[in-house]
């Protein structure tokens, strides 16, 4: 993928999450507020499509908008090849998906 | 009243390794950075490099770190850097260090050609001059870009360049952002390629160092900003004759 092609995926990603982030800070709010327990969670994503959609566009964003920057940090601040840079960046992009994933379905 | 009349300037000797050497000059009314390397030069230590060619301001060879920030150092009035009569005299950062106040400033005209910032025309010399029309808008962009005097104070400045030596800088794209605004330039998706390549102009961080201390009071970062727009945009669809 090209340096410009890389920019505008982040650009757009970020402006994906921005909103996102938001409404996820104030879930957690209100979710808190009646206590937290598996019960109280589960009840709220089981069968929930909505949710589901929302966290899954979640991960997918911040999957694709994490791992650029981090690209960006290993070549300012390591010595190391372009080849070793996108590759910790494409393995960033992947845990951040399995890992984000698996919750999305484990609590579907 | 003595002190007050009086400098005390710190200034870097030898290249990537060397010592700080002390001297004291006579505080004058009206005396820049530049006249003060030439003082000690001069009267102290004739053995002291330096770089300066015009002394107004123009050719911008003069360039030196001054207590810690790039300066032009011929326009740099001493009473307006002085820190309690004291001045610390050092190199260009980001570039190496050759002898006492001289870098090295390879790396920085390399950014310009890595960067794609050569002017390629589309006619001849045999062709009538090519018109530009000044109010338009890709050349109003430009307008605000041009009358860079190549000094490095950007590069010198740009904490991006610090951290990714191969980073192309704040000069060399600011002069992209010219060459993508100026119709008579014929390749346009090339330029604008190399200024997207690896540690191209989407490594900026909008720190504004660039703007904050160019003498000409240029903006690159506001060159750059348009080049990222471009992203979206393309460069194609900037210009008329594209």
């Amino acid at each position: 993928m090209s340096e410009q092609a890389l920019f505008v995926v982040q650009r757009i990603s970020a402006a994906i999450l921005a909103p996102m982030v938001l409404v996820h800070l104030g879930l957690i709010l209100v979710a808190v507020e009646g206590g937290l327990s598996a019960e109280e969670i589960l009840s709220r994503t089981r069968d929930n499509a909505g949710w589901a959609l929302f966290y899954g566009l979640f991960v997918v964003s911040a999957a694709v908008h994490a791992p650029i920057g981090v690209r960006n940090i290993l070549r300012e601040w390591t010595r190391l090849g372009w080849k070793a840079i996108d590759g910790l960046a494409m393995v960033t992009c992947i845990l951040l998906l399995v890992l984000g994933m698996s919750a999305v379905i484990a609590v579907f | 009243m003595e002190k007050a009349n009086s400098l005390r300037i710190r200034v870097w000797r030898g290249g990537e390794s060397g010592y700080w050497a002390e001297y004291a000059l006579i505080a004058r009314d009206n005396q820049t950075v530049l006249d003060v390397v030439t003082e000690i030069q001069r009267k102290h230590e004739p053995s002291l490099a330096y770089r300066f060619a015009c002394r107004v301001g123009v050719c911008g060879s003069c360039a030196m770190t001054v207590n810690g920030q790039p300066r032009w150092t011929c326009r740099t009035h001493v009473k307006n850097v002085a820190n309690d009569g004291q001045l610390t005299i050092e190199p260009l950062r980001n570039l190496p260090r050759i002898k006492d106040l001289v870098c090295d400033l390879e790396p920085f005209i390399d950014t310009w050609q890595r960067a794609g910032a050569i002017f390629q025309g589309r006619s001849s010399r045999s062709d009538p001059p090519q018109k530009v029309d000044p109010g338009s808008n890709p050349r109003k962009q430009a307008d605000s870009a041009l009358q860079c005097i190549n000094c490095a104070v950007c590069y010198s400045a740009c904490d991006v360049v610090h951290w990714n030596r191969r980073y192309l800088g704040p000069a060399a794209l600011n002069r992209v952002w010219t060459l993508l605004n100026d119709e008579r330039h014929s390749e346009q998706e090339k330029t604008f390629s190399k200024a997207f390549s690896r540690d191209g102009c989407s490594s900026c961080h909008s720190h504004g160092n660039c703007a904050r201390f160019c003498p000409v009071e240029l903006s690159p970062a506001s060159s750059i900003a348009g080049l990222k727009g471009m992203a979206f945009s393309g460069s194609r669809s900037r210009l008329v004759n594209e």
